[in-house]
């Protein structure tokens, strides 16, 4: 086992960790922050967007050894008020997509600049969902960016 | 599984020079991938490159821009100084997963995880990039069109470690990245092209067509020279030469012999035969 | 009203069932037929683990018949001696580590001595592929509307076709899931599901328990589409029986590569078309085969064959239909409920079909389906008489006017002029959906619930019908609080747990809202008679009433009741297929517009109108999200969702090679409504979910078609199949 410690939604905390230990498994049934989901293990479906240092990444992809040190953020870490342009816009049916989707929308949230390079749509490609359609969660991402969500990237 | 942390580069590469098994492990979007049900990869024993500093940042000499072994794609795409002179990086980049695969994905790991269809290898190659390799028996420097030698085979010793990709700077009369997936974003290329023409000559270089990225050096050659092709089954000939694309449950070789024709021939319609 | 459960969902903080915190349990895990048919000879164990580590069920620990209860009972819980089909399930393990657990189930062997098996449901069996009845057939269904041959002997043109749809994963976000255990002498299994009752029924019968000893709680379902409708059953008996034996709770969650390989898909189809026309383009007969490919059980395909043969000739008036179906056995893992149930694979065939002919006889397309339309007062293949008052034809105009159809068309034809490697065009649909489960299917199921008065004035509606993201929770609330005056904080919806909430029936079938719902209306009806009170008491004379109930009768359960009654005039008869399918059709127009790329043969969605009459739309946003969803899994079907097999197995079974679009893969979709509501539907409703998978499928097709000039008939329409299309037709354009 390996002892390690990182910063998880602002707090200190350490754990030990097997190497084979992806963050997904850790965060869910060691730290019981469920919120982060499985969908396909394969960085595929952004289910298990989390950030790292800042930036969204698979956690079914990291091991946990690699955060040590480091700042990791969850679903847990964000402002229930601040989502209410998700709620309002449909952004969530099955809900199974939903903290990724929500990870990664917020994350294009605090960086409108992303838009005048990059359509809402290609940077929300690493998050599937079955049941919106995508509008919903589209809608919502501009509704949340509200000036800033006009976009004028190539895409 | 056993993992080593080395707490910096030297210390890497004595953990390489020890063990010849040691995988090194950066981002860790490929070796991770199904990792529950991948049991026998359990049993190896990585080496963690995540935290090495020296492995990091890009730079910029005179000649060259050299990108860190840790380099990501989200590095690239995010600088405007390499956006305008190496344009194909950030075209790749962006095609590579989505964000949570670019902000871990390293150009580096692309290079070593020797996928026929990677995405970042093809726009290297095209712009005649290097393999900077470590080891403590010193460096050396492998042009990346020589790096492969069959499918997953590499030019690379097990102690040697990928430290740096070296890229010549050159002004580009030509340059095109044409990925085709079976949906936009987030697909594993069927077909990938690189295509630059500068005062080195043309490149092409084709993705998902043959056990690894190669050059098309016949295809190549008749861009150098002639004649223009009347059409893109006019392609077909040269390019049995430089391609051999099977069948997989990604897409058929004729499909993506085809593809690769039309994408040559439209995208370089009005160029064949003409100097940078 | 939003979406009761939004915020929980958003945040993360909503629990499915790998979430729920669980002590002292053992991981599941199931091992699986190596081959689609043959005889288990035997069944090795590595000698280098430790097996007394583990829970080890098979087929003999099964404590009644070994058989999920469905509709027929032929499918084992555990093979036996034979398996029929690659992945069937033939042991179970658990063990306190997921890890050991995984390993274990490689160190199995199940040795199979092969027998041939039939996997291609449209040829015809060899005599030693036959493995059912005497010719493979499952079910066989026949409509018969009056004299097909002699109506086609007389018709002036007769165009037929050959249509194929391919099988289509549901991709719900959370996997299969399911936790079994024991608490005091009653069996609880909990997890994903559709349908409580469905579970029930299978644990008791196979299981050999009486109901008192069986409780089943649906935890927040992370998507269905069918998935999850007849399924679960089978995941639910394992986690038991692993439970019952190890005598600790079980845990059995599939990844994502296991759901793709070992669970259901959409049934494959194989449709070929006959019709009788005039030269100006009105329907005198229509011929229409049906096949599907059942795969290795009975499961659900004759009634998915019923819907289909019953949507495959179209919203369309026809004097003479013949429509025979056949579902076959093939040693494919069995394919099941999805979206659409059926309808969509022959709706393809019809609406494709549809262009073509425009195309033999040289029509306008649009046309061709004004002409042929219902009108109120005519009647459908099995004969129903269809008078609900909607104007199918305004549909049509507004999907036509919000698409721009005709400046497009325009516009097309001098893009594709100007332009050497892009091709662009234009395809509409029209279609319907029928809303419950078929013919009397709703009378049989005879669907309950309660609605119940709390001491403190509120309300709680007992229904067994689910959330999945559909809407159910908030949908019932806004049902209830709308009958009884009430805030919707006011209404509470319970748990789909079997000890508490009565049968309202499975949640599928586009039923929830507009039957269950009518449900929700009639038992806070009840509620109030029983309090003394008329049905114009609101709000606060109903709060108060219900809490001088309970100052009256301490300790007493107040509750509202309804069952499902027949709305007048429906008569459906089984045996001849004739009669009233459905009490309500949703009516529908899709238009897409394409862009085909020459050079690659990829297919891209630029634009997709989706217009469709549901009876009242309860809750815009929901409803646009139904719909929304609806079309890009409709879009994925039609270009790029692709199961490919190899000896009976699913062989790209990850999401990286089975490829669902992204955000970036779609445009947005314009939904629009036309309202009209519907007398036996809750608050005017129609059944919604199915619906908008029907549509996309020939809409975008046909828009590739008149783009390219290409003629295909089968989907998915890949870019490798439309490339070997073009290249095929010497007459076409490729780059």
């Amino acid at each position: 086992m390996i002892p390690i410690s990182f910063t998880l939604n602002g707090s200190r905390v350490a754990v030990e960790v097997d190497a084979a230990d992806r963050l997904l498994d850790t965060l869910r049934y060691q730290l019981a922050l469920t919120g982060t989901k499985e969908g396909c293990g394969e960085g595929e479906c952004g289910a298990c967007t989390v950030y790292l240092d800042g930036l969204p990444v698979d956690a079914c992809l990291v091991p946990t050894y690699q955060v040590r040190g480091r700042r990791v953020d969850t679903i847990e870490s964000l402002d229930p008020v601040a989502l209410e342009p998700f709620e309002r816009c449909g952004a969530t049916q099955c809900g199974a997509c939903t903290p990724g989707v929500v990870m990664t929308a917020w994350w294009i949230r605090g960086h409108g600049e992303l838009l005048r390079t990059h359509t809402i749509r290609e940077l929300m490609a690493g998050n599937l969902c079955r049941c919106t359609g995508y509008d919903g969660i589209v809608d919502a991402v501009k509704d949340a960016l509200g000036d800033d969500g006009r976009e004028t990237g190539d895409g | 599984m056993n993992v080593l942390l080395p707490a910096d580069v030297p210390a890497a590469l004595d953990l390489l020079a020890s063990d010849p098994a040691v995988v090194p492990i950066a981002g860790g979007t490929d070796l991770l991938v199904h990792w529950p049900v991948r049991v026998e990869a359990h049993e190896r024993t990585y080496l963690d490159l995540s935290p090495l500093d020296a492995l990091k940042p890009f730079s910029w000499t005179a000649d060259d821009l050299v990108l860190g072994a840790l380099t990501t794609y989200w590095d690239v795409i995010r600088d405007p100084r390499i956006g305008e002179a190496f344009p194909l990086l950030v075209d790749a980049a962006r095609q590579v997963g989505a964000i949570q695969i670019q902000a871990r994905g390293t150009w580096a790991g692309n290079i070593v995880n020797a996928s026929p269809a990677a995405d970042g290898v093809p726009v290297l190659m095209a712009y005649d990039a290097v393999v900077v390799l470590e080891s403590r028996r010193g460096r050396e420097e492998v042009p990346l069109d020589r790096f492969y030698s069959g499918y997953k085979q590499m030019q690379r010793r097990p102690d040697q470690l990928v430290v740096a990709i070296r890229i010549p700077r050159r002004r580009y009369a030509f340059q095109v990245f044409e990925k085709v997936g079976a949906r936009r974003a987030q697909a594993i290329a069927k077909v990938g092209l690189a295509i630059t023409h500068s005062a080195a000559g043309w490149r092409v270089v084709a993705a998902s067509v043959a056990p690894t990225i190669r050059r098309c050096l016949a295809v190549e050659r008749l861009l150098e020279t002639g004649p223009a092709p009347r059409s893109a089954d006019d392609l077909l000939p040269t390019i049995a030469q430089d391609a051999a694309p099977i069948d997989d449950i990604r897409s058929s070789a004729s499909y993506r012999t085809q593809v690769m024709a039309r994408l040559l021939f439209h995208d370089l319609r009005q160029r064949w035969g003409r100097p940078a | 009203m939003r979406r009761l459960e939004a915020l929980a969902k958003l945040t993360g903080r909503e629990q499915y069932v790998d979430d729920l915190p669980l002590d002292g349990f053992l991981w599941g895990m199931t091992v699986r037929s190596p081959a689609p048919r043959g005889r288990i000879t035997a069944i090795r164990f590595a000698p280098d683990v430790d097996w007394s580590q583990f829970v080890v069920v098979d087929h003999q620990d099964i404590p009644g018949p070994n058989v999920v209860a469905l509709i027929e009972q032929d499918q084992p819980v555990l093979a036996a001696s034979w398996v029929r089909h690659v992945h069937e399930p033939v042991l179970l393990l658990a063990h306190p580590s997921r890890d050991a657990v995984r390993r274990a189930a490689r160190a199995i062997e199940v040795v199979v001595a092969p027998d041939p098996p039939a996997l291609d449901f449209r040829a015809a069996p060899r005599p030693e592929q036959i493995q059912y009845g005497s010719d493979n057939v499952l079910k066989r269904l026949k409509i018969e509307k009056g004299e097909v041959e002699r109506a086609l002997a007389r018709a002036p043109v007769i165009v037929a076709g050959t249509y194929a749809t391919g099988a289509q994963e549901h991709v719900y976000l959370e996997t299969q899931g399911m936790i079994a255990y024991l608490d005091e002498g009653v069996l609880v299994v909990k997890g994903s599901m559709q349908c409580p009752y469905y579970v029930l029924t299978a644990l008791q019968h196979a299981l050999a328990r009486d109901a008192s000893h069986v409780r089943v709680l649906q935890t927040p379902t992370g998507g269905g589409f069918g998935g999850k409708e007849e399924f679960p059953s089978h995941i639910a008996l394992h986690a038991a029986l692993l439970a019952l034996k190890g005598g600790r709770p079980v845990k059995l969650i599939y990844d994502r590569g296991e759901d793709m390989a070992a669970t259901t898909k959409r049934h494959p189809a194989l449709i070929r078309h006959r019709t009788g026309l005039t030269r100006d383009g009105r329907l005198l007969a229509q011929d229409i085969e049906v096949v599907i490919d059942g795969g290795a059980y009975v499961t659900l395909s004759p009634v998915v064959l019923s819907r289909a043969i019953i949507h495959a000739a179209g919203p369309y008036a026809c004097d003479h239909v013949r429509i025979t179906g056949r579902a076959m056995f093939t040693n494919a893992v069995p394919f099941g409920a999805f979206r659409g149930f059926g309808a969509p694979q022959t709706q393809f065939a019809g609406e494709r079909h549809m262009d073509v002919i425009a195309r033999t006889l040289g029509i306008d397309a649009v046309e061709l389906r004004r002409t042929n339309l219902l009108r109120d007062g005519q009647t459908t293949a099995t004969g129903q008489v269809i008078r609900d008052g909607t104007d199918r034809l305004a549909v049509l105009e507004r999907a036509l006017e919000l698409s721009g159809y005709r400046t497009k068309e325009r516009e097309h034809a001098a893009f594709n002029a100007t332009h050497q490697t892009e091709r662009r065009g234009i395809g509409l649909a029209t279609f319907y959906h029928g809303a419950g489960f078929t013919g009397g299917g709703e009378l049989t199921l005879k669907s309950q619930l309660r609605v119940a008065g709390l001491p403190d004035g509120r309300v709680e509606v007992l229904s067994a019908s689910i959330e999945m993201g559909q809407g159910t929770l908030t949908v019932f609330t806004e049902l209830a609080a709308a009958r009884l005056g009430f805030a919707a904080a006011d209404v509470t919806i319970a748990a789909a747990d079997t000890a508490r909430v009565p049968n309202s029936g499975p949640t599928v079938a586009s039923r929830t809202t507009m039957i269950v719902g009518g449900l929700v209306e009639r038992a806070c009806d009840d509620l109030r008679r029983r309090l003394g009170l008329d049905d114009s008491a609101r709000g606060a004379a109903v709060q108060q009433a219900i809490r001088r109930w309970h100052g009256e009768h301490p300790g007493a359960t107040l509750c509202g009741e309804a069952a499902y009654e027949k709305p007048p005039g429906i008569e459906w008869d089984d045996k001849t297929y004739r009669g009233d399918a459905y009490g309500a059709f949703g009516w529908a127009a899709y238009v897409a517009e394409v862009e085909v790329d020459l050079r690659t043969c990829a297919s891209r969605v630029l634009d997709f109108v989706a217009v469709q009459e549901v009876g009242k739309v309860l809750n815009p946003t929901l409803a646009r999200g139904q719909v929304q969803g609806g079309v890009v899994q409709g879009i994925g079907w039609a270009l790029m969702e692709e199961c490919k097999w190899r000896d009976g197995a699913m062989v790209n079974n990850q999401l990286t090679n089975y490829l669902i679009p992204t955000a970036d893969d779609v445009p947005p979709v314009r939904v629009a409504f036309l309202e009209n509501p519907y007398p036996h539907g809750a608050g005017g409703a129609k059944g919604l979910g199915e619906l908008p998978i029907d549509g996309p499928g020939p809409a975008i097709v046909n828009a590739v078609a008149r783009a390219t000039g290409a003629d295909p008939r089968a989907i998915p329409l890949t870019a490798e199949r439309l490339m070997e299309l073009m290249e095929r037709d010497p007459d076409l354009v490729h780059a």
